[in-house]
């Protein structure tokens, strides 16, 4: 440790600080362009197959027919299900272990699993989903099924971040509500989840955008590859978008491949819808708190 | 001494952990009267109020031993209703904690909790109690504003409102004014004097001249151990012990 005022130190001190930031500069555009490039090729590849007939057909063995509409559907079908499941599971076992549960080992060991579980490999998740609730409750491969199957995989993210959604409301709005005499119900329902509120619900859509993505636990169960129809119901039978994506991918025509870049960028689509959802939740919420 | 005396604290002792905080303290504090408690950081002058409406045992590891009497009901019994206590024993925090909703919602939260729903009756609460901590006629044409575009002096006064929303006995302030500038302090100063006549003030303060301008009586505490009580005026001028003595002439604290 040299004093501030050795000069040798200062500009020492000064290339360390430029090396960080070429580096830091240099891991963001390196990251930028790659997804640019990606992207670039997908839009090109995709645009001339994304029309109006591409969003309203089924598939077929025919390109110039072939659409997304059952893969979307089912996307859509699984992923509104998952919500109204994973929400008020991840936000209740999140009240719990933040306002409830004794601060003990025990809980600090069920923090640790989830941190854990929400590392764990979306097809291990697809294979315990397809002995519990393909076989084992007998749903068989319906949406109802691969919606649980998704809950379970985004529950301990959606959990976590409303954890610290619950974590970051100041201890001073809880203290001027027990101070008035509120019992813990009252000032988890009346402060505590107000304020938690738009994080829970970012995190939970953010957590929505991966499940709407994945294909591996959907192949698991055995989800469709070829469907022709569009569910009505949840224990219908379904494809989503990812599998229709990697099933055209396979296929040996390369008229194929522009359709799975078509279904890639409806995919992108909608993830991006649901991203500015949460997005402007949050917005909304933020500007109504200050 | 004892004959009138709203809160008779018996032996109190409270620990957080490992760390003996509040050391076999005895005081009776007076009805209608201000009483402001002194002396320097980490001498337990939050903690003795905190243990009066019993917001300690929120912090995880606290222990409390002894008794508190407020109007000889022993508040630490099995008996007593916590929620019910705390609705007599009102506080006001150091750093001003409105909630980030509406001025009118946060002076309805409290009488909300304890059930009252009807729309009138609130209305009637909410005036009685901005108009009783002297914010009404600042704010009685925006009180669906958020309680955040308050100023601190404002907000302050607001959660003294909040605390008089369910018509409290005693009145609980950890350092009400040492986030705010002078002519707020002057004016919440000014309210203390109001509100003593109504209710049990208590005030824990840093600062000597706001002790010896707004109190009735004075406490000075010392490592968790209460050194002097007395009347105002005669712990300022003729204090008994000599820790006092250093502490108000400023040789220490």
């Amino acid at each position: 440790m040299g004093s501030p005022r050795s000069s040798r130190n200062g500009f020492l001190r000064q290339i360390e600080g430029s090396v960080i930031y070429i580096l830091c500069l240099f891991a963001v555009v390196a990251s930028l362009v790659s997804l640019v490039v990606l992207l670039f090729d997908v839009i090109q590849d995709g645009i001339p197959w994304l029309d109006l007939q591409f969003v309203t057909s089924f598939p077929s063995r025919f390109p110039e027919q072939a659409g997304i509409l059952a893969a979307l559907w089912g996307s859509i079908w699984v992923v509104g299900i998952t919500a109204l499941f994973s929400f008020p599971v991840g936000v209740g076992a999140a009240i719990y272990l933040e306002e409830y549960a004794p601060q003990n080992w025990l809980t600090s060991f069920i923090r640790l699993n989830i941190s854990n579980l929400a590392g764990v490999p979306s097809i291990v998740y697809g294979i315990l989903g397809l002995g519990l609730f393909v076989q084992a409750l007998a749903l068989g491969r319906s949406i109802l099924a691969g919606a649980l199957v998704m809950t379970l995989l985004i529950l301990p993210v959606i959990i976590i971040a409303s954890e610290e959604a619950v974590r970051s409301v100041p201890r001073a709005y809880r203290e001027g509500a027990y101070a008035l005499g509120a019992t813990k119900w009252q000032v988890t329902r009346g402060v505590v989840m107000p304020q938690a509120f738009p994080g829970m619900l970012t995190g939970t859509i953010l957590a929505l955008s991966r499940a709407i993505g994945e294909a591996a636990p959907m192949i698991a169960i055995a989800a469709l590859v070829f469907v022709r129809f569009v569910p009505t119901g949840p224990l219908d039978r379904f494809t989503v978008m990812p599998i229709q994506i990697y099933n055209w991918v396979n296929l040996p025509q390369a008229e194929f491949r522009g359709l799975a870049a078509a279904g890639i960028l409806v995919l992108l689509i909608v993830l991006l819808g649901m991203n500015s959802i949460a997005i402007f939740i949050r917005n909304r919420y933020q500007k109504r708190a200050r | 001494m004892v004959s009138d005396v709203k809160i008779d604290v018996r032996n109190l002792s409270v620990w957080f952990g490992s760390n003996h905080v509040l050391k076999n303290i005895k005081i009776g504090f007076r009805p209608n009267a201000v009483t402001a408690v002194m002396g320097p950081s980490g001498c337990g002058k939050t903690t003795l109020i905190r243990a009066i409406n019993r917001l300690n045992e929120l912090i995880i590891g606290s222990r409390t031993t002894g008794e508190i009497y407020i109007d000889k009901e022993d508040i630490y019994s099995k008996e007593t209703s916590v929620f019910e206590l705390r609705r007599r024993v009102g506080m006001v925090f150091q750093k001003p904690n409105p909630f980030p909703i509406s001025i009118y919602d946060n002076v309805a939260f409290g009488p909300r909790i304890h059930g009252v729903s009807d729309d009138k009756e609130l209305q009637g609460i909410v005036e009685r109690s901005l108009k009783e901590a002297a914010l009404w006629d600042e704010v009685h044409d925006r009180l669906q504003d958020s309680a955040l575009d308050l100023s601190g002096g404002q907000q302050q006064r607001l959660i003294i409102a909040r605390a008089l929303s369910v018509d409290p006995e005693i009145i609980l302030m950890d350092e009400p004014c040492s986030a705010l500038d002078p002519m707020a302090t002057s004016k919440i100063e000014a309210l203390m004097r109001k509100l003593a006549e109504k209710y049990t003030v208590i005030i824990v303060t840093h600062n000597m001249q706001q002790a010896a301008r707004v109190s009735d009586y004075t406490v000075f505490m010392y490592v968790g151990e209460v050194v002097e009580y007395g009347i105002t005026k005669n712990v300022f001028e003729n204090p008994q012990n000599e820790l006092t003595e250093k502490y108000i002439t400023g040789e220490f604290g």
